[in-house]
């Protein structure tokens, strides 16, 4: 029995050390929003919080994680920054299959956690880690920008509500 | 819309089946299936659910809820949930919001769309397939609605409005909704004469609606196939023969049962899985085997000699003409050459996957497909049970792109789960999912021009070589002489003026018999990067700019010569090059009924790298639906074709394909990607396809661009980096027998490389 | 890349240098005297294979991929052909079942067969040599306690003259010194033992040490480092700034054991197999004997320009996810880097997901010539260490000479404080090699 601390609960998992966090989270916690991707730290679709930082689970030993805390995609949205990041991708749409995103939305809120105006080199070096076989790339980065600063380059959509509003801040939807 | 084109796109719908998936309530995912499975199949019966009114095939309404659309493709990032529901929403009144999303259960006869007959998801088709039906679905709806409406009142149905699924009669001020109006519209005559909405009155299609699936996606709570989860339910892992047509000879288990969570060893034919109580016991079950294959008859297939034996097949077989028009031996000077692409994985994000549990009665599945009707085949064969007892429950798709037009994934589960008691999810591991692809077919093509005196061609000739999908997957689809119009689609009917033209195509059977697949952009994809790769040396040889040159070929091509001159003139087109290694391309076409034109900007550096530093689209796709899943698509797309163009190839030594991750089969990533800029052409045309647009178009925009900027010609994908080093002058391209000679039928030696150079030019 | 490999180049060298001899000496071999093998008790059998781990017998006497222990049948690619190794489990037949304890000796000591055969120099023997009967006979007894597996030899490549066995006489007699292992006086005890393990036992000096000409290892430049197939073994003397010696206990103990040792990075390679099949077996107390010695190994001085830089200013200026803002490096090395590495790596070398993943202090990142960094790049790692851990993927197929050589310049800059010196050609070389 390993006990980890998630999504602010300890869970005792019944699985041998060297079990990636993956699969601990997906087949034994029940959490299936952080995805599995390649299994081998080359495309972030598996990306958590340990402490803070943003992590690939899919070769991350559960022995190894240790009185740290791990947050995923179902938590992140609690704090300031994993809020922002969501929300910055729903006014944009960044998402296509939305396969990706738990992992980009992790690697994201945990960029603007550290950098919170984050440059573009800054977003290559923390997001380039991140594959989306869609090709959203383009729009996650806007996203960040729109979480970080409140503006964009891209254009807003109009969210599905009654009844249907204009879009926000008086920005012209293309 | 060209008649070859067309025939494989029919033929693809036909080929498809009815489909069954997610559904959105009021912008949120919820899983069809519940992590506690039910009896029977509760997404049916909801779908079903006695409506109080359903005037056709995609409309319920009941007296208390929203408007229900019974979906008929699947959602697999192109944004289809809302694009339907937009252009049932709009003929209807009513918002979008108020439309909810379901499922046709598996009946064909019942829940076919009239214009189509059965469907699958591919080949752009879904909007092109709906939007009139849709439109005019909604628009019947509507009319007895109000006409109800009308008649409880006693007034003029003109007298009235609808707003949000309100009717008002205006002069009384009298309202009522479609839900207290749903059981009498039931008792309404269905209307034969009715209007559809003047585009200017839209108020949903054309505007950047929110898309329906995406808040759950932000929040990890939508469900994939990989994610479904169900009481009793073991994970396998699986090991397929590397080789095809290979066999399991024996195995031994002792290493893996050891493995604590490993629960039972399956052998199949070809392969073996291990269940366990979660995955990875499961694959470090399968690493633990000691497996003894019979590798087979084919384990002396690989990618090389599949690409001599195209070669040798577009010299000497026996061509299928698949249009010729005009004189195509018209007189002129000849220019030639021989473009390749190779065989390509298609590596979605999600990892293929099933949940299938066996039961002696019934099977049920859980899997994201484009094809649930092929997977209920594939069951029902294996399991012996008849059709109807087969369920699939249809998932959210973590990308497709043609993977999942294929139902291989669901027979090998099944296979698993059928040795078992209880429910079983499989997966691939990433490994398995790309050396067991059914991959893109590679494709050997020789394309010819004689040109006139200002370097425009008179003659055309065009000839592909390569295996075939369709013979395949809808062999019911070959033309009568047995043409795979796929393999000619983008290159038989060119946006150009060529009065003379002959497009033929040779087959050439995989020859270890693999199975080969559809891949974003199908046709296109590769007859694009040849024809606007042409096009682009032609123009280079008639020391004309490549924009002006495919105006001068376009005159006639009105929306063709739309989107060129949009894209130039956002670009700021000004010449080819425009610095030191750094260069522009353009690539022109007419593809999946949209008009597009896309230009990159790269820069070469001296070791051969290629920066993509600008891209610039534009595209007439007709009515617009919503532009911001247009423009999504496009950028995708062009990730899509690029990824491909730069990095990718699938190849097989000893049998068995090479690359198994993103490590080797690598993928474009974020910083790699340049602003993508696109712009989009108003027009009141039918939509056209959006989803492989953009992939078709990448490739040729990119070489063409890194010709201007090194000279190099790339006539072969992917991109070897190493013929753009800074000084090298030839390329390394493979001889060229005429193929103007060939077309008479007359073989020439194989000495053309010269001849081949010549077109390069070294003067670029 | 197999561990094994490492002494393919020096089997090929010796091969080559015995037929250059011109002196025609032909070596009788060793007589031997049968003897019926003693009974076998278990605690001769557990000394037994306990040695044999620290010998690393099956690293080379397994096929890879999982072929069963001992058994032979892993392939030696060298210039001139192939052989492939032994099967030596106590089948009668194909394996060493028929085998006198003299004869096995004598392999062991002389690098003669049953029969008077010349065994070729794959085989480490001269390291060997300095083996002690009794040890000898103890790896004998365990192998000898397994199942027999029937695993017929396959037949080498060789052409002519390079069949011609009896030419490892001729280098023999020339380099073989036919010395069993003697205490040092001047040495502990405990330091005598970890020469033992060392240099009989563990033959670290086949990797280590560099060789002449002829192939021979040169005993007065004993564990300066050397570079085989492609692979640099590093300066294990003990130099403060080039080999251990400023290595703590603790960096040494954990790197024997774990293949890491915090601070110094970790071992991938030929190396790294050492570690996972080998060296991670020795008892606590044959660790500290070993190093022990190697603290008391000659300090040697290396290349200038090679010295471990523990703190390069670009990590020490970077955090964990971003290099510094003001760091402007847009080239190509820092573009692969930040996609395909730093997420394990990190932008400050200290890695993460596991300890493996750590750059700074490592020996490979502060070699400008990077080979080790090239290697493990292309070839990737994969070692049974740690809590199934040791793990990188290989590049080498998904990635251009000049991308790789790129990506290693900016690793060594960024996390060995040098400037790299790998050239695209080098990548093309390494790729040869490995
Ligand atoms: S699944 Fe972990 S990085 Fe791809
Ligand atoms: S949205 Fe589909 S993989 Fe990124």
């Amino acid at each position: 029995m390993i006990t980890v601390n998630i999504n602010g609960q300890d869970q005792a998992l019944d699985v041998e050390p060297d079990t990636p966090l993956l699969w601990a989270l997906r087949d034994v916690v029940g959490l299936t929003g952080t995805k599995f991707g390649c299994g081998i730290a080359q495309c972030g679709a598996c990306t958590v919080h340990v402490d803070g930082q943003a992590m690939r689970s899919c070769v991350l030993p559960v022995s190894a994680i240790g009185g740290r805390s791990v947050t995923t995609i179902e938590a992140v949205g609690k704090s300031p920054a994993g809020q922002k990041v969501q929300q910055a991708w729903l006014d944009i749409e960044v998402v296509q299959c939305g396969y990706c995103q738990s992992g980009q939305i992790m690697s994201a809120a945990a960029l603007i956690q550290h950098i919170p105006n984050p440059s573009d080199a800054d977003i290559d070096a923390a997001m380039s880690g991140n594959i989306c076989r869609c090709g959203t790339y383009a729009r996650v980065r806007e996203a960040i920008k729109l979480a970080a600063t409140g503006h964009c380059a891209a254009s807003r959509t109009i969210p599905v509500g009654p009844p249907p509003t204009p879009p926000a801040d008086g920005e012209k939807a293309a | 819309m060209s008649a070859p084109a067309n025939t494989r796109r029919e033929l693809l719908l036909a080929g498809g089946f009815t489909l069954a998936f997610a559904l959105v309530r009021g912008g949120r995912a919820e899983a069809m299936v519940s992590p506690i499975p039910q009896a029977g199949d509760p997404a049916a019966a909801k779908a079903d659910g006695n409506p109080a009114f359903a005037p056709n095939a995609f409309i319920r309404i009941d007296r208390t809820g929203p408007v229900r659309l019974v979906m008929a493709n699947v959602e697999m990032g192109q944004g289809i949930y809302t694009g339907e529901a937009t252009l049932l929403a709009e003929e209807l009144d009513v918002g979008l919001d108020q439309v909810t999303l379901e499922h046709a259960p598996p009946n064909d006869a019942l829940y076919a769309m009239p214009l189509l007959g059965q469907q699958a998801t591919g080949g752009s088709t879904s909007t092109r397939a709906a939007w009139k039906v849709l439109q005019q679905a909604g628009a019947v709806g509507r009319a007895m609605l109000v006409g109800a409406a009308a008649k409880r009142w006693n007034v003029d149905p003109g007298a009235c409005t609808v707003e949000r699924g309100v009717v008002t009669h205006t002069g009384s001020g009298r309202k009522a909704s479609y839900g207290e109006l749903a059981a009498d519209a039931a008792r309404q005559p269905v209307p034969t004469d009715f209007k559809l909405k003047d585009p200017k009155d839209f108020k949903l299609i054309g505007k950047p609606f929110r898309r329906l699936d995406t808040a759950g996606k932000v929040d990890g709570s939508t469900i994939y196939g990989i994610d479904v989860r169900v009481p009793g339910m073991k994970i396998a892992a699986v090991e397929i023969c590397p080789v095809w047509g290979g066999k399991l000879r024996a195995v031994d288990d002792s290493a893996a049962r050891a493995i604590p969570g490993v629960r039972d060893v399956i052998r199949m034919d070809d392969a073996v899985a291990v269940t366990g109580d979660h995955f990875w016991a499961a694959k470090k079950g399968v690493e633990a085997l000691k497996i003894d294959w019979d590798l087979g008859p084919h384990t002396d297939f690989t990618t090389d000699g599949l690409a001599k034996g195209l070669e040798a097949a577009s010299r000497s077989g026996t061509p299928i003409v698949a249009r010729a028009i005009g004189d195509q031996n018209r007189a002129g000077h000849t220019l030639e050459a021989v473009y390749q692409v190779p065989m390509l994985a298609h590596a979605p994000m999600e990892p293929l996957n099933a949940v299938v549990q066996v039961r002696p009665d019934a099977c049920e599945i859980w899997v994201g497909t484009q094809v649930p009707v092929r997977c209920v085949a594939a069951a029902a064969k294996l399991t012996g049970l008849p059709a109807e007892k087969i369920i699939v429950h249809n998932q959210y798709l973590g990308g497709g792109f043609g993977r999942r037009l294929e139902e291989d994934s669901v027979a090998r589960a099944v296979q698993i789960a059928k040795q078992v008691a209880y429910p079983v999810k499989m997966i691939f591991t990433r490994e398995q999912d790309i050396r067991h692809d059914i991959p893109r077919p590679i494709y050997f093509d020789r394309i010819a021009a004689e040109v006139d005196g200002d370097g425009y061609p008179v003659a055309w000739r065009d000839r592909v070589t390569s295996p075939s999908v369709m013979r395949r997957w809808v062999p019911q689809g070959l033309r009568k002489d047995g043409l795979d119009s796929d393999t000619v689609e983008g290159s038989a009917e060119p946006p150009y003026d060529l009065p003379n033209l002959r497009v033929e195509w040779v087959p050439h059977d995989m020859p270890n018999g693999m199975p080969i697949g559809w891949w974003r952009g199908v046709g296109p994809t590769h007859n694009l990067f040849k024809v606007e790769g042409f096009i682009d040396e032609l123009a280079h040889a008639a020391k004309k700019d490549p924009v002006a040159y495919r105006r001068h070929l376009l005159k006639t091509n009105t929306r063709a010569l739309g989107v060129l001159n949009l894209a130039a003139d956002k670009m700021g087109w000004s010449g080819p090059q425009v610095g030191p290694r750094i260069g522009r391309g353009c690539a022109v076409a007419f593809c999946f009924g949209s008009y597009v034109c896309a230009m990159t900007e790269v820069e070469v550096s001296p070791t051969g790298e290629v920066t993509l530093r600008r891209s610039v689209t534009a595209v007439d796709s007709g009515t617009v639906i919503n532009p911001n899943t247009i423009e999504a698509q496009i950028q995708g797309g062009l990730v899509f074709g690029w990824t491909a163009a730069l990095y990718s190839e699938l190849t097989y030594k000893d049998g068995a394909a090479e690359q198994g991750n993103f490590n080797d089969y690598r993928m474009m990533r974020m910083n790699e990607v340049p602003p993508l800029e696109v712009h989009l052409v108003q027009s009141a045309e039918g939509p056209g396809g959006i989803g492989e647009v953009g992939t078709a178009i990448a490739a040729p925009a990119l070489a063409n661009a890194v010709f201007a900027a090194t000279g190099v010609r790339l006539r072969r994908l992917p991109i070897d980096r190493r013929l753009l080093v800074e000084g090298r002058t030839r390329n390394s391209i493979p001889a060229v027998a005429p193929l103007a000679a060939l077309a008479l039928a007359a073989v020439a030696g194989a000495d053309a490389t010269e001849r081949d150079e010549a077109l390069v030019g070294d003067d670029a | 890349m197999s561990r094994p490999a490492r002494i393919r180049l020096a089997a090929a060298g010796v091969i080559l240098a015995g037929f250059a001899a011109l002196a025609l000496q032909v070596g009788a071999g060793r007589s031997t005297t049968a003897q019926a093998g003693a009974a076998a008790d278990p605690a001769l059998i557990d000394r037994g294979r306990y040695l044999a781990e620290a010998a690393d017998c099956a690293a080379c006497h397994t096929a890879p991929g999982g072929g069963p222990i001992y058994a032979g049948g892993r392939a030696f690619k060298l210039p001139f052909g192939t052989m492939y190794s032994t099967n030596i489990t106590a089948d009668a037949a194909t394996g060493i079942g028929g085998w006198s304890d003299d004869d096995f000796v004598n392999a062991l000591q002389h690098g003669v067969g049953k029969g008077g055969r010349h065994l070729y120099p794959s085989m480490p023997y001269t390291s060997y040599t300095g083996m002690s009967r009794s040890d000898a006979l103890a790896i004998k007894a365990y192998l000898f306690s397994l199942r027999p597996l029937h695993a017929p030899a396959r037949p080498s490549t060789f052409p002519f003259p390079f069949n011609q066995r009896w030419g490892m006489a001729v280098w023999n007699a020339l380099f073989l010194k036919d010395r069993r292992f003697e205490a040092d006086p001047a040495l502990t005890a405990q330091q005598n033992r970890g020469a033992y393990l060392a240099t009989a036992l563990g033959h670290c000096g086949e990797c280590h040490t560099p060789r002449n000409v002829a192939f021979g290892l040169e005993r007065g430049r004993q564990f300066a480092g050397a570079v085989l197939q492609g692979w640099r073994a590093y300066n294990i003397t003990a130099d403060k700034a080039y080999g251990v010696g400023a290595w703590s206990d603790r960096q040494l103990a954990d790197y024997l054991r774990t293949g890491h040792g915090d601070g110094r990075g970790s071992a991938s390679g030929p190396m790294g197999e050492a570690v996972a099949y080998s060296l991670r077996h020795l008892s606590p107390e044959d660790s500290s004997a070993l190093i022990a010695y190697l603290r008391t190994v000659k300090p040697q001085p290396g290349a200038a320009g090679t010295e471990a830089n523990l703190a390069p200013p670009a990590a020490v200026a970077a955090t964990a996810w971003a290099p510094a803002a003001d760091e402007k490096s847009p080239g190509l090395g820092k573009h692969i880097f930040e996609g395909a590495c730093s997420s394990c790596h990190q932008w400050n070398g200290q890695g993460q997901q596991n300890a493996y993943a750590a750059l700074i202090g490592a020996q490979s990142v502060n070699d400008p010539a990077g080979l080790n960094v090239v290697q493990t790049v292309l070839h990737g790692v994969k070692l049974p260490l740690g809590d199934g851990a040791a793990f990188m993927p290989a590049f080498g197929s998904g990635y251009s000479d000049a991308e790789v050589a790129a990506v290693a310049n900016y690793v060594i800059g960024r996390f060995g404080g040098k400037a790299g010196k790998v050239t695209p050609a080098a990548v093309y070389k390494a790729r040869e090699a490995g």
